[in-house]
C-alpha cells in the first residue's frame, strides 16, 4: 500500500464505548491517546459519536479460493471483511484442493497478504481431504510460513472417536487447537433443517440438537483426558451451551464460537422454503437463540464468529433440498451482534470488543490483532456509528455472493473505517 | 384462491366449495360425452419430476373434461435431464404462457418455490414428503360420499406418516372439516414433533380398529428396515398391516382407504383390498373430479 508511513489522528473516538478520546496513528502502530492532542501532518479523521473497537477478528471465514472464484476470492473476501470491520480472518480449509498441505496453506496466505486490506490466516485440516480417515500433515502446516494453529475439517465433523483423540494429542505439540464441527454423521443424513415443529410440518428431513451436543459432550470429555485444546465451531442449540458450561465447570479447555445468524434468526424461516435461510448447523428455536445470547454474555461462548460462506446465485436459486448451505457474515456481523446484544444490554462494547477481536485472537494463536487499543499497539482499529440503521441490501456487499439471510432487514450501525497496522482499509465508509 | 400448495390453506368454505363443485362435476363423468367447455382456450401443464401415471393421468383427464390444452412435461426426455433447473424451467413455462401449472417433485417445497416464479397458477400434486392436498381432497370427498359426514368423523390413518405427504394433508384437511385422526405407526414412523398436530397419535392398531368409521392405510416402503425404521417387513405387517383378521373387527360401516398404489401383504392383505367396504377404485374415480373442480375454482375465472 502506498500510505502506509501516513499518520492520522483519529479525533474523539469512544474506545470500546467509554469517554471520548483521540488516537494519533503512526508507522503502523498506536502512537499516542490523550484529549487535544495535535495533527501534527497527521490526516485527521473526525470519530465524533463513533465507537473505536480493536480490529475484528473472524475465527470462521469461507473465502472459497481455491477452487470455487466464482463464489468468492480471497481477495474479494478480504474487502468484505474489511467492510465488516475486520482486521484478520481465519480461512477455512475446505477449499479445492483442500488446505491439508504446506503448499495448499501458503498459498492462501500469500493471497492475503497481497490482498492488503485483511490479514488471512489459513486453517488447515485435520484430516486428507476432508475425509475422516487420516490426519493430514498437521506439523507441516503449523511450521509453514503460514503458521497454522487452528486446524478444522469444517463442514464435516471428525466422527471417529480415535481419529479425534489422536488429533488433539498431536496438536499439542505446537500449541494448535482443533476446531470441531460438532455433526454427527449418521443421525443427520440427508439433514436440511432443524428437526422439530417446522420441519415436520413442511416435510424436510430433520437435523436433531442432538447430533451437535452429542459430539460436544464427547469431544470435551476427549480434551479433558488428553489434556489438550478444544474449539466448537458454530455453537447452535441450548444443549450445546448447557454442555459447554459444564465442561468449563470441570476444567476442560474448550472454547465456543457462535455465529450473528444463530443469534438472530429462528428456524420458522424456513417456512418460504427459501433457501437463504438453509445453513449448517440449521437455525434453531427462539429457545436455543436465548440461550445462545445468554451463553455469549456469560462467557460459556467465547466469540462470535461468522461463518462467513458466500454461494453463487444458482446454488439458492433451486429446491430446497438440493441448494448449498450457508449464509455470507462478514459485513453483517457486528451489527447483528450489536442489535443482539448490545442493544439488548447483555453486552457493553468491552464485551462486545472482548468476543468479536480479543478472543479470536487469541485461541487462533494470532499475533498483533485482538489488542487493546493503547500506545504501542498495533493500529489494527474500528471506527463504528453506532447510532444509524439500514435496510440491508444484498447488491451493495462487496462480496462477490448475495446470499444473506438478512436482505431488507432493518439493522443498526455502519463500519466509518478500518485501520489495518495504520494503514485504512476502510475510510468514511468506503473500501479503499 | 391463486394456488393450491398446502391442505392447510384452504378455509373450511372453501374446502366445502371444492367439494361441492366435485359432486357436481362428477355427472360430466357420468355422462357418454364427458367434456364441459370451461377452460377452453386455457393451457395446463403437467410437469412430473417424479414417476406417477396415476396422479398426471388424473390431473390430465380432468383438464381435458374442461376443455383445456394440456401439455405433459415430464422430467424425462426433457432438458430437465439436461440438468436444466427448477427455475429455468418455470420461466419457460411462463414464457409459453401456461395459465396453470400442476406440479409433482421429489423435493418438499417445490410447488412454494415454483408459484414465485411463474404468474399462473400452481397445483401442487405431491412434493417430497410435505403435501398432497388434492390426494386429500379426494379422500374427503370419498369419506363424505360414503359415510354421508365428516363432522366428527373418527379417522384412523395407518403406516408410515414420517414419509407421508398424503398424511399430512390429510391431517390438515379432516381437522379443518371437523373430523377426529389417529395416526397409528411404530413411533419410528411419526414425526417427533406430532404431539403438536391436530391429531392424536396410537402405536396400537389394535385398540383403533373398532373405534374408527375410516381406516386410511398409507404405502410403507419395505426398504425402510434398511434406515431401522422397523425390523422386517413381517414385523411391520404383523404389527401394522390390515389382515382379514383384523378387518373383521372393524366396524360394519367403517370403510378402508388406500392411495394407492398397494403393497399387498405389507400393509394391506388382498382380501381386504378387494372387498367390497375398500374405496380404493372410488379413490381413483373421485380424484378426477376432485381435480376438475379444483381446476375449475382456480383457472375458471375470468
Amino acid at each position: 500500500m502506498t500510505h502506509s508511513s501516513a499518520a492520522y489522528l483519529i479525533r474523539g473516538a469512544r474506545i470500546a464505548g467509554g469517554d471520548p478520546a483521540d488516537i494519533l496513528i503512526r508507522d503502523g502502530a498506536i502512537a499516542e491517546i490523550g484529549t487535544g492532542l495535535g495533527a501534527a501532518g497527521a490526516a485527521v479523521v473526525e470519530a465524533d459519536g463513533l465507537i473505536a473497537l480493536p480490529g475484528l477478528v473472524d475465527l470462521h471465514t469461507h473465502l472459497r479460493e481455491p477452487g470455487r472464484e466464482d463464489a468468492e476470492t480471497v481477495a474479494s473476501g478480504t474487502r468484505a471483511a474489511a467492510a465488516g470491520g475486520y482486521t484478520a480472518v481465519h480461512a477455512m480449509a475446505n477449499t479445492d484442493p483442500v488446505a491439508d498441505t504446506a503448499g495448499v496453506v501458503e498459498q492462501v496466505w500469500r493471497l492475503g497478504r497481497e490482498s492488503g486490506r485483511c490479514d488471512v490466516q489459513p486453517v488447515g485440516a485435520v484430516t486428507r481431504d476432508l475425509a475422516g480417515a487420516q490426519l493430514a500433515e498437521l506439523g507441516a502446516m503449523a511450521d509453514s510460513a503460514a503458521g497454522v494453529r487452528v486446524f478444522s475439517d469444517d463442514g464435516h465433523c471428525v466422527s471417529d472417536a480415535l481419529l479425534m483423540r489422536r488429533a488433539l494429542e498431536y496438536v499439542k505439540a505446537f500449541d494448535g487447537v482443533v476446531a470441531q464441527h460438532a455433526q454427527e454423521p449418521r443421525l443427520t443424513e440427508n439433514a436440511q433443517m432443524n428437526e422439530g415443529v417446522v420441519s415436520d410440518r413442511l416435510g424436510l428431513a430433520g437435523w436433531p440438537a442432538v447430533a451437535e451436543e452429542a459430539v460436544i459432550a464427547r469431544d470435551c470429555l476427549l480434551t479433558e483426558h488428553v489434556g489438550s485444546r478444544l474449539h466448537v465451531c458454530h455453537v447452535s442449540t441450548k444443549g450445546s451451551v448447557q454442555i459447554l458450561r459444564w465442561a468449563k465447570s470441570r476444567g476442560c479447555d474448550v472454547t465456543a464460537e457462535v455465529t450473528p445468524h444463530h443469534l438472530l434468526l429462528t428456524d420458522d424461516l424456513a417456512e418460504s422454503y427459501d433457501p437463504v435461510y438453509k445453513v449448517n448447523p440449521p437455525l434453531r428455536t427462539a429457545e436455543d437463540v436465548q440461550a445462545l445470547r445468554e451463553g455469549l454474555a456469560d462467557g460459556t461462548i467465547d466469540c462470535v464468529a461468522t461463518d462467513h460462506a458466500p454461494h453463487p446465485a444458482e446454488a439458492k436459486e433451486t429446491e430446497w433440498a438440493t441448494a448449498a448451505m450457508g449464509m455470507l457474515g462478514l459485513e453483517t456481523a457486528l451489527s447483528v451482534v450489536q442489535h443482539t446484544m448490545v442493544d439488548t444490554g447483555l453486552l457493553d462494547w468491552a464485551g462486545l470488543a472482548r468476543r468479536m477481536s480479543a478472543e479470536p485472537a487469541r485461541i487462533g494463536r494470532l499475533a498483533g490483532h485482538g489488542r487493546p487499543i493503547a500506545p504501542g499497539e498495533p493500529a489494527n482499529v474500528t471506527l463504528y456509528d453506532a447510532d444509524t440503521a439500514s435496510d440491508i441490501d444484498p447488491a451493495a456487499l462487496a462480496s462477490k455472493s448475495a446470499n444473506t439471510p438478512f436482505r431488507g432487514m432493518r439493522l443498526p450501525g455502519s463500519i466509518q473505517a478500518t485501520f489495518l497496522r495504520g494503514v485504512p482499509t476502510v475510510l468514511d465508509g468506503k473500501i479503499q | 384462491m391463486r394456488h393450491l400448495l398446502s391442505a392447510g390453506d384452504l378455509t373450511r368454505d372453501e374446502a366445502l366449495l371444492v367439494l361441492d363443485t366435485a359432486a357436481e362435476l362428477a355427472q360430466v363423468s357420468g355422462r357418454s360425452v364427458k367434456k364441459l367447455p370451461t377452460l377452453r382456450g386455457r393451457t395446463v401443464v403437467n410437469l412430473f419430476y417424479e414417476d406417477s401415471t396415476r396422479t398426471r393421468t388424473s390431473f390430465e383427464l380432468a383438464a381435458k373434461r374442461l376443455s383445456a390444452d394440456v401439455v405433459n412435461f415430464s422430467a424425462k426426455g426433457s432438458s430437465v435431464s439436461k440438468g436444466e433447473s427448477l427455475k429455468d424451467t418455470a420461466l419457460t413455462l411462463q414464457a409459453m404462457g401456461a395459465d396453470g401449472v400442476v406440479v409433482r417433485h421429489s423435493a418438499s417445497g417445490a410447488a412454494h418455490r415454483l408459484a414465485e416464479w411463474v404468474d399462473g397458477s400452481v397445483l401442487n400434486a405431491g412434493d417430497g414428503t410435505h403435501e398432497h392436498p388434492t390426494q386429500a381432497l379426494l379422500d374427503v370427498y370419498t369419506m363424505r360420499e360414503r359415510l354421508g359426514r365428516l363432522d366428527g368423523l373418527r379417522v384412523a390413518i395407518v403406516g408410515d406418516v414420517l414419509h407421508s405427504r398424503v398424511a399430512r394433508s390429510n391431517v390438515l384437511l379432516l381437522h379443518t372439516l371437523g373430523a377426529e385422526v389417529t395416526l397409528v405407526a411404530p413411533p419410528t414412523l411419526v414425526p417427533v414433533s406430532v404431539h403438536t398436530w391436530p391429531c392424536s397419535v396410537s402405536y396400537d392398531l389394535d385398540a383403533v380398529l373398532p373405534k374408527s368409521d375410516v381406516v386410511m392405510l398409507l404405502r410403507v416402503q419395505a426398504e425402510r428396515m434398511h434406515d431401522a425404521f422397523f425390523p422386517t417387513a413381517r414385523e411391520y405387517s404383523r404389527r401394522y398391516g390390515l389382515d382379514g383378521e383384523r378387518f373383521a373387527r372393524m366396524q360394519d360401516d367403517a370403510i378402508v382407504m388406500h392411495p394407492g398404489p398397494m403393497v399387498r401383504g405389507m400393509e394391506i392383505s388382498a382380501e381386504v383390498a378387494d372387498s367390497a367396504r375398500s374405496t380404493v377404485n372410488e379413490q381413483v374415480a373421485n380424484g378426477v373430479s376432485v381435480r376438475m373442480a379444483v381446476l375449475y375454482l382456480l383457472l375458471g375465472g375470468s
